[in-house]
């Protein structure tokens, strides 16, 4: 007999069409609460075989690891250890949750009745209520704040009181107080807003049922990906919608600037952090302790940016450890049984602040947030932001991540209040699983026709044949389904009407000319060349940020069809220290799992053969006859990065001599790129966004051809003109690739 | 090793009156032990007094234990829980106060708890079949050299078999269903010091193993004989040592032989008015020489170290979850009278409707208050205040006395659980009082996650309670139980779960193990408990003492 497992303890209340009230005393021998253990578990799609990924790609993934095995032997070995990441074998076939459009029952029945709903939300089971101040005063309390109390107060001669005074002040400037009326409000106000803005708004009920039984079961964190500030907003209104306790939020202390907007978030259950709070020692324990409280107590939700910030490229940004580290400690020292990590990714079909991103990454500032700046942004109001489409996966157990690979806590030892720097098993530990949850965010991420539309109009500039580009698209949709991607194609809209709509809801970035598609260029005739530049960068990094939702799906196997593009040879091996140079120099663009460069070539590969673009033997790879259509699609999707990169390495080789700060180099670069836009020696619009410099620059730092030094207030980095020669020389292929780069991995 | 020498324990004396009502406290669990033993006078040179051949000195346990005790289970033959042709549980004898009683409950919680039924039974074998035991392979001219010494020795079958284990599940278990792989060649009974001396040097002669034996309650797989040992394995049982050779009035200090088993060293103890206030769940049974070797000593020193302070502590304390409660509560005996069951209902009409107190979260503490009359009404009254502070309820004696009366029936409930395809084991930690609360809650959760995911039906049942405290933290009993219909592998699941809670122990905090000692079972996280350095100077003791491996039971390192 196997056990029952009761499908939810509690009802969602919601989905009025849903019936069959699940019950809870279905539960047999083991109790509701055992049952949902299995949450843990997805009982749907086999993750199971995550652990060992590659293990059932079976011949092709063998020959692999022979010839470039032994290449990469060493590399590979030192990471042997780490779990691989989630790699799905059969990409096509995987199967995902069916989605439900929240606002339709909206747009039936009253917000206001809706916002003064009975809201009695599950919560965790081993949950004793208190009210914030309670909290507040919990933490103050705490012997991990009073230890740094003292501490500080012996360091600095100051009396302890002062101090817990200035730690009594920095915790009302953080703390939520999240209050009922507040968050009725949001609802009322917010159902309002976004009945206008979007035309739907579509969740995956079951991951809403699977996160209502973790929510009871452990302390649950939330990770959601950050393309707007409309994420927060929603979520919250998403868990309302759905009777499930409001998070508390993680957010930047930028908002405390908007006066009303501030508070009100604060009363629907928002915390503020510091951009930047490293040196601070107080803060940190304060800060520090606020979220573990927090999450001990089962008070609520955590949910926090793996991505530390909106993602202004739409590109999901490389993880940030410290919040993460945050709120697994309790774990580590055993304080909870286990916690949830969620990660849910939401996509926008188009995104509220496309156009302010845009300015933004050209050098134009943001403008910093305040109400009136709110009010104003009003106009938007009366546009259309089509669809969002938001997936909550699967959560995941901290405890089975952490099984194997923790092994004897160095918290035993230590009284567990004593802050402790966290081991570099930890560090490792927790940078792996902030990878694999973006790398979970961007599996589940929705990608929209015209994200698929944007793709190919960029590779077909200026104009492109309307049947042409439905042709294509419809290409490229096969494509990405092959690779993995999450392709929503609304109501099976057949593809010529896909592809208006979405030029219609995007009519400020691309329109239908005489049967031809181009650019929306207004103004760009009129006006100084340098003028024409900007306005075509700006079109041009638009539709890039759509076209970069494709690009973590494509990284891998584009990555390979570059290298085979540069290597002379078709030998394994030459590819793969190409494919291992490119995936070293992009590791800040794109997400890859750390130290799995192998895995990562071997997928790409896999996926290459899937679609009959290359073929293996022991010792080579070729691409195919029909391939190279593919090939040299995968290769030009990528060339914006390659090109751009090449421009911003040649610039730090030529034109600097003497150490610089960020601020001194994004403008410079900028110069540097826009002159060579204006004199046409370059087409490479995009490496004007200061989103790519950066990252440029930090791949410098990693590959040790910049230096990067910490000063009072910033860093300064100097370059080493040689070894970034050298690097522009891979770059163009003259070197042989792996010999300076390879011997280091 | 420290079994086979004699132990030298403390005895803490105190005044004659309050040893005595220790000891009416114990011989009430332990009313009308089987024989009177006949005391001889203290000497300190007993081998001199008795002389090698004269008849064995008398203790609670014979030479012959299968004649008091069960071959297959926990106790004494004529004590254990049975059902009745009622269908009702009862429990047999006239040792414990529980004897021949009828406990009501007990059957609806035991089918609740385990989805257990009566129907469901699984039968050990009759007795032991002497055809599958290990022939005994023992060397002729060490036999000869033994005949010289006088010492007593035997090669009976059912001698050694009751000798090559201790009271850990798998043992259990095999003793029921199978047969160990190997089992001690002989059994020898040493009276005293000198015997134990010519015994090594025998050994050592003949190069043989040596197993040490006292009361053979060991739950660490101790006693347990390496399969892949060659030797001859000698089991030294150190059951006829049982003697008390002197007291030191003075200093408070006692030599007393290893061999003696807790009840009659208190008893003795006490012709002289002293106790050693040691009281292990399995005094009846367990010897000095086990409590020395598994480092259960001092296990009450908080109590029997300052009393004299003003302290406001118990002598004793059983703080138990609820699911315990729920269980004491089944081992409630039928009462007597209409009037009681009456004055029953009324309380707990009273406890769960008054005072508003749920059945399903109630937890219980039980607290033995030791000293004279003024002292312990003076701290009854500071703990029930504290008490009635945190929102609790005085229970009472009587439920106290339950509690206590429970430690010493509830080896004996295992036996009845295998009957009904229910295995369970208790196992224990220390651990930092910080960590108390959190060990408890991710060890229960992590028993019940095991059982789950290794296919067992039915939810366990995975309880535990605080049984000493200290200043630095507290001693955590566990008792986990499940019902294993439907497992090919009891056993083998069974130690896999096992094995993940103390894995769990450890990662929260907790020690590898309190007083039940690490011997085999659990050396497995020796290095990881006490580093490789640690290893390495035990190691060496081990090497300078014993370079022969005589003593070679395997045990620790």
């Amino acid at each position: 007999m196997a056990p029952p497992i009761s499908p939810f303890p509690r009802p969602l209340p919601r989905p009025p069409h849903r019936t069959g009230q699940p019950n809870r005393a279905g539960a047999g021998p083991w109790e509701p609460r055992e049952a949902a253990v299995a949450v843990g578990k997805p009982p749907r799609r086999g993750r199971a075989g995550e652990r060992g990924a590659g293990g059932r790609r079976g011949g092709a993934r063998r020959t692999m690891a022979a010839a470039a095995g032994a290449a990469a032997a060493a590399a590979a070995l030192g990471r042997a250890r780490r779990e691989a990441p989630m790699y799905s074998k059969e990409l096509t076939s995987k199967k995902r949750d069916e989605f439900e459009d929240i606002l339709e029952e909206r747009r039936l029945s009253s917000d206001l009745r809706y916002a003064m709903k009975c809201y009695t939300p599950v919560i965790y089971k081993g949950l004793s209520p208190c009210k914030p101040n309670a909290i507040k005063s919990a933490v103050l309390q705490s012997e991990q704040v009073q230890y740094v109390i003292k501490q500080l107060a012996k360091e600095m001669g100051e009396s302890p009181e002062i101090i817990q005074e200035e730690a009594t002040e920095i915790l009302d400037e953080m703390g939520h107080s999240m209050q009922l009326g507040a968050v009725r409000f949001f609802a009322f106000t917010l159902s309002k807003i976004f009945k206008r803005l979007f035309q739907r708004v579509c969740v995956n009920e079951e991951g809403m049922q699977r996160l209502q039984r973790a929510i009871q079961e452990h302390p649950v964190v939330l990770l959601p990906s950050h393309r707007s500030y409309v994420d927060f907003l929603m979520l919250s209104y998403l868990l309302y919608t759905y009777d499930l306790a409001l998070p508390v939020i993680a957010a930047g202390i930028d908002f405390l600037g908007m006066k009303i907007v501030g508070e009100l978030l604060r009363r629907a259950g928002a915390f503020f952090m510091r951009r930047s709070f490293g040196g601070n020692r107080l803060y940190w324990a304060v800060f520090a302790e606020y979220v573990k409280t927090m999450l001990r107590s089962g008070y609520a939700p955590i949910e926090f940016f793996l991505e530390g910030t909106r993602s202004r490229t739409a590109k999901t940004l490389t993880p940030k450890f410290g919040l993460l580290s945050i709120v697994m400690e309790p774990f580590f020292k055993r304080e909870v049984f286990d916690t949830y990590l969620v990660p849910i990714s939401i996509s926008y079909e188009r995104i509220l602040e496309e156009s302010l991103y845009a300015y933004e990454l050209l050098g134009v500032p943001k403008p910093k947030e305040s109400t009136s700046g709110l009010l104003k942004a009003r106009r938007i109001l009366s546009d259309n932001f089509g669809t969002i489409h938001i997936y909550v996966g699967q959560p995941v157990s901290l405890r089975t991540l952490a099984s194997g690979r923790i092994h004897h806590c160095p918290y035993n030892l230590v009284p567990r209040h004593l802050p402790q720097k966290p081991s570099e098993d930890i560090q490792e530990f927790v940078s792996d699983v902030a990878y694999k949850m973006e790398l979970l965010q961007i599996e589940n991420m929705v990608l929209s026709p015209w994200v698929l539309v944007a793709a190919v109009l960029l590779q077909n500039l200026p104009a492109m044949e309307f049947e042409l580009l439905i042709e294509k698209t419809l290409w490229l949709k096969g494509l990405t389904q092959t690779f993995g991607g999450f392709i929503e194609w609304p109501d099976n809209l057949c593809a010529k009407k896909a592809v208006v709509s979405s030029l219609s809801l995007h009519s400020n970035i691309a329109q239908l000319l005489d049967g031809h598609v181009v650019l929306n260029n207004k103004g760009v005739e009129d006006g100084a060349v340098g003028e024409v530049v900007f306005k075509h960068a700006l079109a041009i990094l638009m539709c890039a940020t759509y076209r970069n939702q494709l690009l973590n799906v494509f990284v891998r196997p584009s990555l390979v069809a570059l290298a085979l593009q540069m290597t002379p040879s078709f030998r394994k091996e030459e590819v793969y220290s190409c494919f291992t140079f490119l995936r070293d120099v992009f590791s800040d663009e794109f997400i890859f799992f750390p130290g799995i460069s192998l895995k990562d070539f071997e997928e790409g590969c896999f996926l290459l053969t899937k679609c009959d673009a290359i073929q293996t033997t022991q010792q080579e790879i070729f691409p195919t006859d029909k391939g190279s259509v593919t090939l040299s699609f995968l290769s030009a999707m990528f060339r914006p990065f390659v090109e751009g990169y090449q421009l911003i390495f040649r610039y730090l080789w030529k034109e600097t001599k003497e150490a610089f700060t960020e601020k001194q180099f994004i403008p410079g670069v900028r110069n540097f790129v826009f002159q060579l836009l204006e004199k046409g020696s370059t087409q490479c619009y995009e490496a004007l966004s200061s989103d790519m410099q950066k990252n440029a620059l930090a791949a410098l730092v990693h590959l040790g051809a910049v230096k990067k030094k910490k000063i009072s207030n910033g860093f300064t980095y100097s370059v080493n003109q040689e070894a970034v020669h050298k690097i522009l020389e891979m770059f163009d292929a003259r070197t042989p690739v792996q010999k300076p780069v390879a011997a280091r991995l | 090793m420290a079994a086979a020498a004699e132990g030298a324990a403390g005895s803490g004396g105190r005044s004659p009156s309050s040893a005595r009502r220790r000891l009416r406290i114990i011989s009430g669990h332990l009313r009308g032990s089987p024989r009177t033993p006949e005391r001889e006078t203290l000497s300190p040179n007993p081998c001199k007094v008795q002389g090698g051949s004269a008849g064995p000195p008398s203790g609670s346990i014979p030479k012959k234990r299968q004649e008091l005790l069960k071959w297959n289970g926990w106790g004494y033959n004529d004590s254990k829980f049975i059902f009745n042709k009622k269908g009702q549980a009862e429990f047999t004898g006239k040792r414990y106060r529980l004897g021949g009683m009828i406990l009501p409950t007990f059957k609806e919680w035991i089918e609740k708890t385990f989805g257990a039924s009566l129907e469901h039974k699984t039968t050990s074998r009759a007795s032991l079949n002497i055809n599958d035991v290990p022939p005994s392979v023992v060397n002729e001219e060490f036999i000869q050299d033994l005949r010289a010494t006088k010492i007593s020795y035997s090669q009976d079958a059912e001698d050694r078999v009751f000798r090559a284990h201790g009271h850990c599940l798998h043992e259990i278990f095999v003793l029921r269903e199978g047969m160990f792989k190997r089992i001690p060649d002989i059994v020898v009974w040493p009276v005293c010091h000198e015997d134990v001396v010519k015994i090594v040097e025998l050994a050592c002669k003949h190069n043989l193993c040596i197993i040490p034996f006292g009361g053979g309650t060991s739950v660490s797989s101790a006693l347990e004989c390496p399969e892949e040992e060659k030797r001859t394995i000698i089991s030294l049982d150190t059951s006829q040592m049982n003697r008390i050779l002197w007291i030191d009035e003075k200093n408070l200090t006692a030599c007393v032989e290893a061999g003696i088993v807790g009840q009659d060293l208190e008893k003795q103890l006490a012709e002289s008015g002293f106790c050693t206030g040691h009281e292990p769940d399995s005094m009846e049974f367990s010897s000095l020489g086990g409590w020395v070797a598994t480092r259960a000593s001092g296990m009450k020193k908080n109590i029997y170290g300052n009393i004299e302070d003003l302290r406001c502590a118990p002598a004793s304390i059983r703080l138990v979850d609820n699911a315990q409660f729920q269980f004491g509560h089944a081992l409630k005996p039928q009462v007597a009278s209409i009037f009681t069951s009456f004055l029953d209902g009324l309380k707990k009409f009273y406890i769960t409707k008054f005072k508003g107190f749920d059945p399903n979260l109630l937890c219980v503490a039980t607290l033995l208050f030791e000293g004279d009359r003024e002292k312990v009404l003076q701290h009854e009254k500071q703990v029930y205040d504290i008490a009635t502070k945190f929102g609790g309820l005085a229970a009472g004696e009587d439920n106290g006395q339950r509690g206590y009366m429970l430690t010493f029936v509830i080896a004996y409930l295992r036996d009845l659980g295998l009957d009904y395809y229910v295995i369970g084991e208790s196992f224990e930690t220390s651990v930092p009082w910080d960590r108390v609360l959190d060990l408890c809650r991710n060890v229960k959760e992590r028993i019940v996650r095991e059982c789950k995911e290794r296919g067992v039906q039915f939810a366990p049942l995975s309880t535990c309670r605080v049984t000493q405290t200290y200043d630095a933290g507290a001693c955590v009993y566990f008792y986990f139980a499940f019902n294993y219909r439907g497992i090919s592998d009891p056993i083998h699941v069974y130690e896999q779960i096992e094995r993940a809670a103390r894995e769990e122990i450890l990662a929260n905090g907790g020690s590898l193990s309190h007083h039940h000692g690490v011997g085999k079972l659990r050396k497995h996280w020796m290095k990881e408990s006490i580093s490789d350095v640690g290893l390495g100077m035990l190691r060496s003791v081990k090497e300078y003492v014993d370079p022969n491996n005589i003593f070679g039971n395997k045990n620790l390192l």
